[in-house]
C-alpha cells in the first residue's frame, strides 16, 4: 500500500504544480451526484482493505477505496452494521465515496447520519502530507473535529485515505407495518410517535400508505405494534428498495429533488412526493422551477438539492448565505489553494 | 446558570485546596488601554453590562481549573445578540482578544482570561426561546444550563440527552464549545449528535447559522467543526437542541470482579452480545474503597473492579435486556451481581460512581483528574502502566472509567503542601496522557484541551495537522482574536515543550460531580 500512497502523492504534487484539477473517484457509483465532476480521475480503489476491526470496540478502520459491500459483509459476519444504512447506488460503491457524499439511508432519523458515525480520518492534503484527525475512540475532543467535516465534503478538501467509523450491533428483532393514511395524517402521526418511546427505525409515506419499521428488543416491538397497529409486511426488501431508490417512485422520472425540512412541515404541494425520515426528508418529482422549489424549501425552514437529473446549471445545492459562503471560500483556500480537489463539485466557486 | 461568576456557583467551596502559586493574576494591562476599551464598549452596552473594577472582574480570573488564573482587563455580560455583535465589532476594531465564558465549570482552562483581553460571559443570555414539543426541539440561548433544558421539557415526556455530570451548573454554550459527553453517551451520543443548529456571531460581526431546523444543511458540515472548537471560531448566541422521549424505566446492574482484566473483558462481552447499554461504568478497587465509606453505595470492597451496567426503555424491554446482560456478566466471571429493584436503589448504586471526585477530596488533600480515552482492549495495559507509575512517582491513583466508550479518568492523589508532590502529579498526569496516545487513544475524551493539555497536543498531532487546525481557525477568525492560543499550540510552543514547566491544575468545585 506504500506504493499506492506514493503514487497518490506524485499525482497530487503534479496536479498542484500544473494547476490541473483531479477528480477523486471511487467506484463512480455516485458520479451523477453534485455538480459535474471535472479533472483527471484519481481512482481511490487501489487503496483498499480493512485496516482494523474489533467488533467489541464498535469501530472499524477502512481504506477509502474499499468496496462498501465488502465491508458490510465483514460487519454482518459479526452481526454488526453501519447503522445509518448508506445507500450504495451501484455495485462499485466505496467507503470513501460513502463518506465524501455523506448520504444516509432509511435509519437516519432514528440513529444519525454518516457524519455522526465518523470517528477519525486520514487525509492527504494539497502538499501530499498525510494528516490524521480524530481517532478510533468514541470520545475525542483533541483538536477540531475535521474528520466529521470530511463527511459530505464531496472530496473538495483533500484526498480521503482512511476512515474510522463507529459500528453498531444489528437490532435483535425487526418488523415493518403498513398503514393507509393521507399525507397530512402521516406527517402528524410521525411527529406524534416521534415524541414517544417507540422503536421506529424507518418511515416512508407514499401514495396513501405509511410504512414503518420497528427495531429493537422483541418486547419493545410487540408493545409498539399495539400502539401503532397496521398490517405487518415481511422482509427487508421494502427498505432496501427505499435505500437504493429502486422502487417505482424513484424510477419513474428523471428529475428528482430532495427537500430536507423540519419534520413537522405541512405537505409541500409542488409535485409527487415520497416522505422519509419521520417527515424530515421529502423526495419530490416535479417540473417546477428550481427557484420555486428552493423558495418552498426555505419557506419551510430547510433546503433543496437537485438530487438526480435536471439541469445542473441551476446549482445542485441550495446557495449559501454570503457570510457562510465566505467561510467556505476561506476553507477551500486553506485546504486546496490550487483548486485541485474536485473543484466545483459542491459549488461552482469553491 | 444565570449567575455571573464562579464565586456564586451554587456549590460548596472546593474540597481540595489549590496550592499552586497564584501565578499571573495581577493586572497586566495599562489603565489607558482599559479606559479606551471601556469607553468604546460604553457606546454600545448599558453600564451594568461592563465590569472593569478589580473586585468585579476577580471572580472571572479562572474556570474549573483553578491553578491557572489571570485577571481580565474587562468583563462584558451582553443580554442580546445585537450587543454581542457590537462587542465583537469593538474588539475587532481595537484588536482586543476575547475569551468566551459560560458557567466557568470547564476543567481545562478554556475560559482562562487573557491579560489585556475581555471575558465575554453568556450568563445573561439565559432564556429558553422556544420549546416545540411536536417537533421535539428546543431553541435556547447559550447561557441556559444543561439541566434546565431537561427540566423545562420534563412535563412533555422529553429530555435533552447529553448529561455531563456538571449539568446542574454548566451551560449549553459551554457544552457546544467542549462537545460535552456524559455517562449515557455510548447510547445517546455527545453534544455533536444532539445539537441541530447554532447561531453564531463571527469576529467580523456577521451572524451565521450552522446546521438548521432540518436534519442537515447545505454546504460543508461546519456545525461538526464548530462543536468542540473551544470558543475559538465564533460566539454562539442561540442553540437548537434535539429532545428525545424520556425512557419509561431504567435499571442498573452492579457486578463485582476479582480481576480488573475480567471486568474489562466483561464489558467487551456485553457489547459482543449485541447490547448497547444506556450506561457502562467501571471503578477499580482504589476507587470503590475510596467512595464506599463515604456514600455507602453497597459496593463490594473486596472486588478488584466493579461494573455498573444500565438498561433503559419500556419495562418489558428493560427486563429483556437486564436478563441478557446478567447472563453475559455471569459468564464473564462476575463474583457478585445485584440488579436495582427500584429507582432509589438505582440511584444508590450510581451514587458511588457519581461521588468519586468528592470522595477523592475526602481521602487526599489534593487530586488531579486526567481525561484520556483509550481503545478498550488496551485497558489492562494502561492500568498496569498506571500502577507502575504510582511506584515511579510515589503517588496513589484511583481509576474511574467510562468503560463503554473508553474514556478513562485516573484521579491522582497528592498533597500540594508536600514539597515536590504537585510537580510529580503533573508529570504523572502527562505520562498517562502520552500513554493513552501511544495505545491509539487521545489526550482528552471530554474535558477539552484548553490551556491544560496544550503541550500534549504536540504529542498527539504533527505540525502539519496542527496547521490544518489553525487554517480552520483562520477561516472563521482571520484576525485571531477569539480565545487565541488555546487548544491548538503554535509551532513555538511545541518546540519549547519539555523544557518548560506548565502549571497544571487542581480542581475547583470539587464536590460538583463531573465525569
Amino acid at each position: 500500500m506504500e506504493q499506492v500512497i506514493e503514487q497518490f502523492r506524485e499525482r497530487i504534487l503534479a496536479a498542484g504544480r500544473d494547476k490541473q484539477p483531479l477528480c477523486v473517484r471511487g467506484g463512480g457509483s455516485k458520479d451523477w451526484y453534485g455538480q459535474a465532476p471535472v479533472g483527471e480521475v484519481l481512482d481511490t480503489r487501489a487503496y483498499h482493505g480493512i485496516i482494523a476491526y474489533d467488533p467489541t470496540e464498535l469501530v472499524i478502520t477502512v481504506r477509502a477505496g474499499t468496496p462498501l459491500v465488502e465491508v458490510e459483509k465483514v460487519l454482518a459476519e459479526q452481526n454488526q452494521a453501519f447503522a445509518f444504512e448508506p445507500p450504495h447506488f451501484g455495485p462499485g460503491a466505496t467507503i470513501g465515496g460513502m463518506v465524501a457524499c455523506g448520504l444516509s439511508g432509511p435509519r437516519r432519523a432514528a440513529v444519525g447520519a454518516v457524519r455522526d458515525f465518523v470517528l477519525g480520518a486520514v487525509l492527504m492534503d494539497n502538499k501530499s502530507e498525510v494528516l490524521h484527525f480524530g481517532g478510533q475512540v468514541m470520545k475525542n475532543v483533541a483538536g477540531y473535529d475535521l474528520s466529521r467535516l470530511l463527511s459530505g465534503s464531496l472530496g473538495t478538501l483533500g484526498l480521503l485515505l482512511e476512515v474510522s467509523l463507529k459500528v453498531l450491533p444489528k437490532p435483535y428483532a425487526e418488523t415493518s407495518v403498513r398503514l393507509q393514511m393521507t399525507e397530512e395524517d402521516a406527517i402528524r402521526c410521525l411527529n406524534k410517535w416521534g415524541g414517544q418511546p417507540l422503536p421506529i427505525s424507518a418511515s416512508a409515506w407514499c401514495e396513501g400508505a405509511l410504512v414503518l419499521r420497528l427495531s429493537g428488543a422483541k418486547a419493545a416491538i410487540v408493545a409498539a405494534q399495539q400502539t401503532i397497529g397496521g398490517e405487518e409486511i415481511a422482509g427487508d426488501d421494502f427498505w432496501l428498495a427505499m435505500r437504493e431508490q429502486s422502487n417505482e417512485f424513484f424510477t419513474q422520472s428523471s428529475t428528482l429533488w430532495r427537500l430536507s425540512v423540519p419534520s413537522t412541515v405541512a405537505p409541500i404541494a409542488l409535485g409527487e412526493q415520497l416522505i422519509e425520515w419521520g417527515g424530515a426528508q421529502r423526495w419530490l418529482r416535479s417540473n417546477e422551477s428550481a427557484k420555486a422549489i428552493r423558495a418552498a424549501a426555505v419557506q419551510a425552514g430547510g433546503h433543496a438539492t437537485l438530487f438526480r437529473g435536471g439541469d445542473k446549471s441551476v446549482g445542485v445545492f441550495q446557495p449559501l448565505a454570503p457570510a457562510l459562503g465566505k467561510i467556505h471560500q476561506n476553507m477551500k483556500n486553506a485546504f486546496d489553494p490550487d483548486g485541485i480537489f474536485n473543484p466545483g463539485r459542491m459549488y461552482a466557486q469553491y | 446558570m444565570n449567575t455571573t461568576s464562579a464565586a456564586s456557583m451554587p456549590v460548596e467551596p472546593a474540597l481540595t485546596t489549590p496550592a499552586a502559586p497564584p501565578s499571573t493574576s495581577a493586572p497586566s494591562f495599562t489603565a489607558a488601554h482599559q479606559r479606551r476599551v471601556v469607553d468604546a464598549l460604553r457606546a454600545v452596552l448599558p453600564e451594568h453590562s461592563i465590569l472593569f473594577n478589580e473586585e468585579d472582574t476577580r471572580p472571572y480570573e479562572c474556570d474549573g481549573l483553578a491553578a491557572y488564573a489571570q485577571l481580565p482587563m474587562v468583563v462584558v455580560l451582553p443580554d442580546t445578540e445585537e450587543q454581542v455583535v457590537a462587542i465583537l465589532k469593538v474588539c475587532h476594531d481595537l484588536k482586543v482578544q476575547i475569551v468566551p465564558r459560560g458557567a466557568g465549570t470547564g476543567l481545562s482552562g478554556g475560559a482562562l482570561p487573557i491579560a489585556d483581553g475581555i471575558v465575554l460571559s453568556t450568563a445573561r443570555m439565559n432564556k429558553i426561546v422556544k420549546v416545540d414539543a411536536y417537533a421535539r426541539t428546543a431553541v435556547v440561548q447559550p447561557g441556559v444550563r444543561n439541566l434546565a433544558i431537561s427540566e423545562a421539557v420534563a412535563s412533555l415526556g422529553l429530555y435533552y440527552a447529553p448529561d455531563p455530570s456538571s449539568q446542574i451548573a454548566c451551560t449549553i454554550g459551554g457544552n457546544v464549545a467542549e462537545n460535552s459527553g456524559g455517562v449515557h453517551c455510548l447510547k445517546y451520543g455527545l453534544t455533536v449528535h444532539n445539537v441541530m443548529r447554532v447561531r453564531v456571531v463571527t469576529i467580523e460581526g456577521d451572524v451565521i447559522e450552522l446546521g438548521g431546523a432540518a436534519l442537515d444543511a447545505p454546504g460543508l458540515d461546519l456545525l461538526s467543526v464548530f462543536i468542540g472548537s473551544e470558543g475559538m471560531l465564533g460566539m454562539v448566541t442561540e442553540v437548537t437542541v434535539k429532545l428525545i422521549p424520556k425512557p419509561k424505566l431504567a435499571r442498573v446492574i452492579l457486578a463485582s470482579f476479582d480481576d480488573v482484566v475480567k471486568g474489562g473483558n466483561a464489558v467487551a462481552s456485553v457489547i459482543a452480545a449485541g447490547i448497547i447499554p444506556a450506561g457502562l461504568e467501571m471503578m477499580d478497587k482504589t476507587s470503590t474503597r475510596m467512595v464506599e465509606p463515604f456514600v455507602k453505595a453497597g459496593y463490594d470492597m473486596d472486588a478488584e473492579a466493579i461494573l455498573l451496567c444500565e438498561s433503559d426503555g419500556i419495562p418489558a424491554e428493560v427486563e429483556e435486556e437486564i436478563a441478557r446482560m446478567t447472563e453475559v456478566l455471569k459468564h464473564s466471571g462476575a463474583t457478585a451481581i445485584a440488579v436495582s429493584r427500584d429507582e432509589a436503589e438505582r440511584l444508590r448504586f450510581w451514587s458511588g460512581r457519581k461521588n468519586a471526585f468528592p470522595a477523592a477530596g475526602r481521602i487526599s488533600p489534593d487530586y488531579y483528574c486526567i481525561d484520556g480515552t483509550i481503545p478498550r482492549r488496551s485497558l489492562a495495559d494502561v492500568l498496569t502502566g498506571i500502577t507502575q507509575m504510582e511506584i515511579k512517582y510515589g503517588l496513589r491513583c484511583a481509576n474511574v472509567f467510562h468503560a463503554g466508550d473508553g474514556n478513562l479518568h485516573p484521579l491522582i492523589l497528592f498533597d500540594a503542601n508536600t514539597e515536590g508532590e504537585f510537580h510529580r502529579a503533573e508529570l504523572f498526569g502527562a505520562e498517562i496522557l502520552e500513554m493513552c496516545v501511544a495505545v491509539g487513544g487521545t489526550i482528552t475524551g471530554e474535558h477539552g484541551v484548553g490551556m491544560e493539555k496544550i503541550n500534549q497536543m504536540c504529542v498527539q498531532f504533527s505540525r502539519a495537522e496542527m496547521d490544518a487546525f489553525l487554517s480552520v481557525k483562520r477561516a472563521f477568525d482571520p484576525v485571531s482574536l477569539l480565545n487565541p492560543n488555546k487548544a491548538i499550540p503554535t509551532l513555538q510552543r511545541c518546540a519549547e515543550y519539555g523544557k518548560m514547566h506548565v502549571k497544571r491544575g487542581m480542581l475547583k468545585f470539587a464536590n460538583l460531580p463531573r465525569f
